[in-house]
């Protein structure tokens, strides 16, 4: 039968392999964003996991919500994507100090 | 039945995963990722979340990897040089990811024979009950519906930061200027002249 605690594991490896993403293509923000969709993907199973076995459908609300919030960075992250590139003509972020921030 | 499911969707999951972050090629890492949110939505529908799992594929499937994938073939990137440090770091980020994962797991280990993980019996919804969305539109509509209008506004402000970001004004085009044409008046365009008999008019 399964429990929980399968659908924690499958959520928990999915998340750390999101951050191994981002830790090795530190250079390519495209991998890096499809990175973090796996993260908040893990994030929305564990909600999605837990909403079904307690009972409770706030859980499949909240991770509605962060669908929502999970497109809009995508989009955002895509734009600002492209006007970097426009202006510099690569895409690599490990020297980004355009704002000097 | 139930059982194969889970193992086939949660194996094809994690792999699709771990391709995607390491294929060499931006465009496979896309249609892994693609390959991922299918299966994480069988995920959701073997626990009864069948709007969620929709969404899923609708919105990351139909919006958001599409989205990806017309960014990543539109640039024009040199994504070898962009591999560079990618086998240095490949060690430590193994170790590191590794390390994170046992912990988490001993984490839900801890927290599932500790009793708190008692509660969490019955899978499915009982006889009788809504369906998914029922209940999701019930408590949306009713209970959470400032949030939805939030989210709605955030997706506003984000599409309409998205064109702000990357409009940019072309110059050397004749755009429409509406404002200049409703304004425009008889007088500024049209003049009366008395030329001489045998002249013409200069223009």
């Amino acid at each position: 039968m399964i429990g929980i605690e399968h659908y924690l594991v499958v959520s928990s490896i999915l998340f750390v392999m999101g951050m191994l993403g981002i830790f090795l293509n530190r250079k390519n923000i495209i991998i890096i964003l499809m990175a973090i969709e796996l993260i908040l993907l893990a994030v929305n199973l564990n909600f999605v996991a837990f909403s079904a076995f307690i009972g409770d459908m706030t859980g499949q609300v909240f991770a509605m919500f962060i669908l929502t919030v999970a497109a809009g960075e995508a989009a955002i992250g895509l734009a600002i994507l492209v006007i970097y590139f426009r202006q510099r003509g690569t895409i690599a972020v490990d020297d980004v100090n355009r704002m000097k921030g | 039945m139930q059982i194969f499911a889970f193992y086939l969707f949660a194996a094809i999951v994690l792999a699709s995963g771990a391709f995607c972050i390491f294929a060499r090629n931006p465009v496979h890492s896309v249609l892994w990722l693609i390959l991922a949110f299918f299966n994480a939505a069988g995920l959701m529908v073997l626990v009864g979340a069948e709007f969620i799992a929709a969404l899923l594929v609708i919105v990351y499937v139909g919006a958001v990897a599409v989205l990806f994938l017309f960014v990543v073939m539109m640039l024009d990137i040199d994504f070898a040089e962009l591999r560079a440090g990618f086998m240095k770091n490949l060690p430590l980020g193994l170790l590191l990811a590794l390390v994170l994962v046992v912990e988490i797991i001993f984490g839900v280990g801890a927290w599932q024979s500790s009793g708190m993980g008692e509660a969490t019996a019955a899978v499915g919804p009982p006889a009788g009950a809504p369906s998914n969305i029922e209940q999701l539109g019930a408590l949306l509509y009713t209970k959470y519906v400032f949030l939805f209008e939030a989210a709605g506004m955030i997706l506003l402000v984000a599409m309409v930061g998205a064109i702000v970001l990357t409009h940019r004004a072309r110059g050397g085009v004749r755009r429409q200027n509406i404002a200049d044409q409703v304004a425009r008046r008889p007088e500024d365009s049209t003049r009366n002249t008395q030329p001489e008999v045998g002249k013409g008019v200069e223009l």
